[in-house]
């Protein structure tokens, strides 16, 4: 079974198209063009106004408009929801449109075209000549009265409010320099994954499109990976979104209260720790790729590299900004002991490897910055710890340090490896660099960038791993892994390097500037869920640390 | 009838809250849309958030001072159990859904109707007969609602007598 759809284009189908967002917006205007003449169809979802007036809870609004000549649209709304697993029928309701409503959810269709029942869908066509508009607005409601949405002048005016929205808030981007373009489109895509209520990030808005198609490897990201945190809050900050990087930490500090002292690897936009796994066995999957998963087994995971992300993510915000709250200040120390306790126990990784645990070198690596981390916020007055704290913090750290350089480090091949003692290579370890546990100039991680390259690289990206994972289908190349290497080219000052790799990157973007979490080494296509916030954080920051380098 | 005003007072507040309680807990486990906070309160300022706090004191108020009608009711049929204070509540409620709901787009400055259609100005959902719009369990809910608030006055008049 597929699940649903809603589509919009002209009925003729030798038509072609093309597409762009609206300058510095989430507005995306796509040009459908046919041997009759051509129209443009805008989609947004109209920006909330904080409750000045009256709106629908959510709404996807299209405008469509004939732009040459006469072209006959069709329009057709399949909805499916819960997974396709209700079947829903829309009720006609004279001028109010069209509704779906089950359980205390409503969808009201209003539209200025006409529209008919086609067994479960509704389905209309429509003739635009030059600068004829038509509008279909998409309005969800829960638990509430539902609010129609008006069209026409109403309609404009919303799409005008939105698009000047965006451009205010992308005008807050202080990056300047030449990617500016490529910068600010991440900035919008991470506001974009931005649940509004709450400030959580997710990885990503969709479920199990796939990481090699037809195989195995589908997962569910509409989570927030702590794992994403430390970057994320950078990328924010670095580009001026200040207000939603306390956001996303004011979340994390309050949705891990939960588990705390632990930290458990993901949790969904409320701050919810069980995510059970469950397959949707009814659905056919992208390209056929099946299984479809809902929730992800991830969370159960031990990952000890998040400690260090969330006190790094604290850092960063709070880098000369005072001291923090006594509960926050609390809770930060508390991930402290933990560190202390258990980094000499094995864990899954950044890489959420299912199988055995291992002693991975980055999972130290993070302990090492969980700890350096805290101690820095204690020297510069963010939070007290006490002198018995101080000193077993210091003393971990050291140890961690000397296992990271005594046993990560592998003489026979020259480089950090993968696992403690091992001789394999994963790109996890240019962020040693990145988070600055090591100088990116330091022999030892220039041997560990070009042993990773050696091993990982291809068409001027990296695999994230060497090691065969045990699941079925070769996964592509992952986007963020090669934004990390260009950070470090640039952090050694190396920036014709970095500029020449970061355009390299560039080229990999969609038609829309977005990226998956993976790229098709042999097509150039994204792989996996669509878009990935933390591919989008890899290129701000490196684009950052190119701008740096630059000065 | 032998109460004084203090308690009915009390006592009509306490039917009111028990009736909000009844429908708030309907949209909160998902059986039924209607919020009739929000109705009342868009009746005054299309501003959302302003609407469901009004709406809430306006409709508590009035809920309050409808009591004293039921006491009336009692007092000038002598009945004064809890089980004819039900069966007020439940005529009230019918009348509710079948009369007063469904006139709401004739006299709602902020909701559509299904003849005249979405404007800037009306764009609430109105609630059709029986309020099944806000969905099919709404009449259930709304009965409940207005007969636990005629069972809470009854059981009052009934203690107090």
């Amino acid at each position: 079974m597929r699940g649903g759809s809603f589509s919009l284009r002209p009925r003729d189908p030798f038509f072609t198209t093309t597409r762009r967002y609206v300058d510095r917006t989430a507005v995306l205007e796509t040009d459908f063009t046919t041997e009759s003449g051509s129209v443009r169809l805008l989609d947004l979802m109209p920006i909330d106004d904080g409750g000045r007036t009256l709106r629908p809870m959510r709404e996807v609004l299209r405008a469509v408009e004939g732009m040459a000549g006469t072209v006959e649209i069709e329009v057709r709304l399949d909805l499916r929801p819960d997974y396709a697993r209700r079947r829903v029928r829309p009720r006609r309701r004279g001028r109010l449109g069209w509704t779906y409503a089950w359980g205390d959810e409503v969808l009201v269709v209003h539209t200025d075209m006409a529209l008919r029942l086609e067994g479960d869908a509704l389905v209309g066509t429509v003739t635009l000549g030059a600068g004829e508009r038509r509008y279909l607005s998409l309005a969800y409601t829960k638990s509430d009265p539902a609010v129609l949405p008006p069209l026409g002048k109403q309609a404009e005016e919303r799409i005008a409010d939105t698009i000047h929205w965006w451009r205010e808030w992308a005008g807050h981007c202080r990056y300047a320099g030449p990617y500016r373009e490529a910068v600010v489109r991440s900035a919008v895509t991470l506001k974009l994954l931005t649940y509004a209520l709450s400030g959580a990030i997710v990885a990503a808005p969709t479920t199990s499109l796939p990481e090699a198609i037809g195989k195995g490897r589908n997962w569910d990201y509409r989570y927030c990976w702590l794992r994403d945190a430390g970057l994320t809050t950078q990328a924010l900050l670095a580009t001026g979104y200040r207000e939603e990087a306390l956001s996303f930490l004011g979340w994390m500090l309050h949705a891990t209260r939960l588990s705390w002292p632990e930290l458990q690897v993901m949790y969904d936009v409320f701050g919810r720790t069980r995510l059970a796994e469950s397959e949707l066995v009814h659905l056919a999957g992208y390209a056929g790729s099946r299984p479809v998963r809902i929730g992800n087994d991830a969370y159960r995971q031990r990952q000890l590299d998040i400690y260090g992300e969330v006190v790094i993510a604290a850092c960063a915000a709070l880098a000369g900004n005072g001291r923090l709250d006594t509960e926050s200040a609390r809770m930060l120390a508390g991930l402290g002991d933990v560190v202390c306790r258990q980094w000499r126990e094995s864990d899954s990784s950044i890489w959420e490897v299912r199988g055995p645990l291992r002693h991975y070198t980055f999972s130290k690596v993070m302990c090492w910055a969980a700890l350096d981390g805290l101690l820095r916020l204690h020297d510069d007055g963010a939070l007290t710890l006490s002198p018995t704290k101080v000193e077993a913090f210091g003393r971990e750290r050291a140890a961690i340090e000397q296992a990271i350089e005594r046993r990560g480090f592998n003489a026979a091949i020259g480089s950090y490896a993968s696992v403690l003692d091992g001789d394999k290579v994963d790109a996890s370890l240019l962020l040693m660099a990145c988070i600055g546990y090591k100088d990116a100039s330091d022999p030892r991680m220039r041997a560990t960038y070009d042993r990773i390259h050696r091993r990982l690289g291809r068409n001027g990206l990296l695999y994230r791993y060497e090691r065969f994972d045990g699941i079925d289908g070769i996964e592509g190349a992952f986007g963020i892994c090669g934004f990390w290497a260009i950070d470090n080219l640039a952090k050694r000052g190396e920036l014709a390097a970095a500029e020449g790799r970061f355009q390299h990157m560039l080229a990999y973007a969609n038609d829309l500037g977005l990226y998956g979490e993976e790229i098709d080494i042999a097509s150039g296509a994204a792989l996996g869920n669509f878009p990935q916030a933390f591919t989008h954080v890899g290129l701000i920051n490196a684009a950052v640390a190119i701008e740096r380098a630059r000065a | 009838m032998n109460m004084s005003l203090v308690y009915a007072v009390l006592w009509g507040l306490l039917a009111t809250v028990a009736m909000t309680a009844v429908l708030r807990a309907s949209q909160g486990f998902g059986w039924s849309r209607l919020s009739l906070p929000l109705l009342v309160g868009t009746f005054f300022t299309g501003q959302r958030d302003r609407a469901v706090v009004w709406g809430y004191l306006i409709y508590v108020i009035g809920g309050w001072l409808f009591a004293f009608l039921y006491f009336l009711l009692f007092d000038s049929i002598g009945l004064y159990t809890w089980w004819f204070g039900a069966l007020a509540g439940l005529v009230h409620g019918l009348f509710l859904l079948v009369c007063a709901l469904p006139l709401l787009p004739f006299v709602h400055p902020r909701m559509a109707s299904e003849y005249h259609g979405v404007t800037a100005q009306r764009q609430l959902e109105p609630p059709g007969f029986m309020a099944v719009n806000y969905g099919y369990g709404t009449p259930l809910t709304t009965l409940a609602a207005q007969t636990l608030y005629g069972a809470v006055l009854g059981a009052f008049v009934q203690l107090a007598n």
